[in-house]
């Protein structure tokens, strides 16, 4: 049986086509994947992300406890800041990454990829007892709605009194929506201005509601999986389980901005340090098909004549209309600008390195 | 209601064929571009190629996925829709007109007898979204 979030009636109305996602029936698009992606990178969508799981963080060695499971410094927020970092495990690996967001400096609260919370949170609680911090998936009690385009905060301010715009990037604050109380941050995985609205499970569908009524003269669009997915291939964003996974680390993957080895401490670190002392053999890259083929998603990659792996994550760009992807390529042809082919369908298609992100907003 | 012009031939795997003497020309039904959502990339065969009838001599790519194109008839290609490279959103605006994808010479005319009239492709799209 499928799980399902509390917006679930609502997609079904709108005539969402659902698919198999993680484990939860997901709408992967409403009016299709190309007019949504547009929509969040000209005006504005709404997101269902609410399969992502919630993990509180309490006690007083809180931060000391974030400091030595996961690789970025969580020392360094203020109340009400967010951060992007990473789960490792002892060998350098990716379990999950995360956004950690500080509400205090004895309570976090955790998201994380809908596919690996139960694992994650086994990790987080065998860990949590030497430190004597409290660890409760909190999951089935909020819903996660994603507001992402330049239209986001104009749609979002006619229902709250709450000045928006003294929200920077990464930061949250408890905002009245409509009635709602929720966790209001502005983060995003589009490459936009946008927001990430937590709310209480049995609010859900009132906010969706009135997001999607409110935001409709903007050209605001109910958005699924499909567009979530280009919308972050194209700014570049690492999807779990396909970029990343516990057989590569973050260095590897590209994150190593987030991989703080000076910060003392944390699970993984020795292995982390040591690859970066050694160098690394290997290393995510975006490239682009210098044909009109797209890539997917494990398609044969080859450097002169020998397959050398296979497409991480590869689909049509819808806004740069490229087709593009990442790939793990030997760290000797990982520069921007090498050449190497992808097989697609027996033929080999040219494609080159490119400097990510793909799409900057202006 | 998919458009499902009277003229045409259909196959179960959402093709279309309209015949004039032994050339046929094939394309994807308007029902199967609706499935598809927007067009991204079409792949063709080269002029020249033989394909037998049920074998996929092509591609069609939308955003989110990839789907074969059969050939309905067995014969040579002797035309393929060169538009489609800049104008793959053709398939959706006009799927049976200027999205057409190839011209075959037909190895056996009769092959079309075979095929679906428009009712009964019409009641089999029916049956298949009862599904």
């Amino acid at each position: 049986m499928l799980k399902r979030t509390p917006l679930y009636e609502a997609h079904r109305l709108l005539g969402a086509r659902m698919v198999d996602f993680a484990g939860w029936e997901m709408p992967v698009q409403y009016s299709g994947p190309l007019p949504e992606h547009l929509a969040v990178r000209r005006a504005a969508g709404l997101f269902d992300v609410s399969h992502m799981g919630e993990v509180e963080i309490q006690g007083p060695r809180a931060v000391d406890f974030l400091q030595f499971i996961t690789t970025n410094d969580v020392s360094v927020l203020k109340d009400n800041q967010a951060q992007y970092s990473i789960l490792t495990n002892e060998s350098g690996g990716v379990i999950d990454d995360l956004l950690i967001y500080r509400i205090n400096a004895e309570y976090f609260l955790l998201v994380v990829n809908a596919g690996t919370t139960d694992g994650d949170f086994a990790w987080i609680r065998k860990h949590a007892a030497s430190f004597g911090v409290q660890a409760h998936d909190t999951s089935a009690a909020y819903a996660l709605l994603a507001l992402q385009g330049p239209a986001s905060e104009g749609v979002l301010q006619d229902l709250t009194d709450h000045m928006l715009d003294k929200i920077p990037y990464y930061w949250s604050q408890q905002v009245e929506v409509d009635g709602v109380k929720c966790r209001v941050s502005r983060t995003g995985y589009t490459g936009e201005d946008g927001f990430e609205i937590l709310c209480p499970a049995d609010d859900a569908r009132h906010l969706w509601n009135r997001l999607l009524v409110t935001g409709q003269e903007a050209g605001l669009l109910p958005c699924g999986l499909a567009a979530r997915n280009t919308l972050r291939l194209e700014a570049g964003f690492r999807l779990w389980g396909h970029d990343m996974d516990e057989t590569t680390t973050p260095l590897e993957a590209g994150l190593g901005w987030v991989v703080k080895l000076g910060k003392g401490d944390f699970i993984g670190r020795d292995f982390l340090a040591r690859q970066k002392e050694k160098g690394l053999t290997r290393k995510l890259v975006g490239f682009e098909v210098d044909d009109r083929a797209p890539a997917r998603d494990g398609y044969p990659v080859m450097v002169n004549g020998a397959v050398v792996g296979k497409v991480a994550s590869g689909s049509p760009a819808p806004y740069l209309k490229k087709n593009i992807g990442f790939v793990y390529l030997p760290i000797e042809h990982a520069a921007v600008g090498s050449q190497f082919q992808i097989v697609v369908r027996e033929r080999e298609m040219p494609a080159h390195v490119v400097q990510t992100p793909f799409y900057k907003r202006g | 209601m998919p458009n499902t012009p009277e003229d045409l031939s259909y196959t179960k795997d959402h093709e279309w064929v309209r015949v004039k003497g032994d050339l046929a020309t094939v394309g994807i039904t308007d029902y199967a571009q609706k499935q598809l959502g927007d067009v991204v990339y079409v792949e063709l065969p080269k002029v020249g190629d033989h394909f037998e009838a049920t074998e996929p001599f092509g591609s069609v790519e939308s955003v989110k996925a990839v789907s074969e194109v059969y050939m309905p008839i067995t014969g040579n290609v002797v035309e393929v829709n060169e538009m489609l490279n800049d104008s793959p959103e053709q398939v959706n605006e006009d799927p049976h007109g200027d999205g057409w994808m190839v011209v075959v010479k037909m190895d056996n005319p009769a092959q079309i007898d075979g095929l679906l009239s428009a009712a009964e492709y019409e009641d089999y799209i029916k049956e298949e979204a009862a599904e």
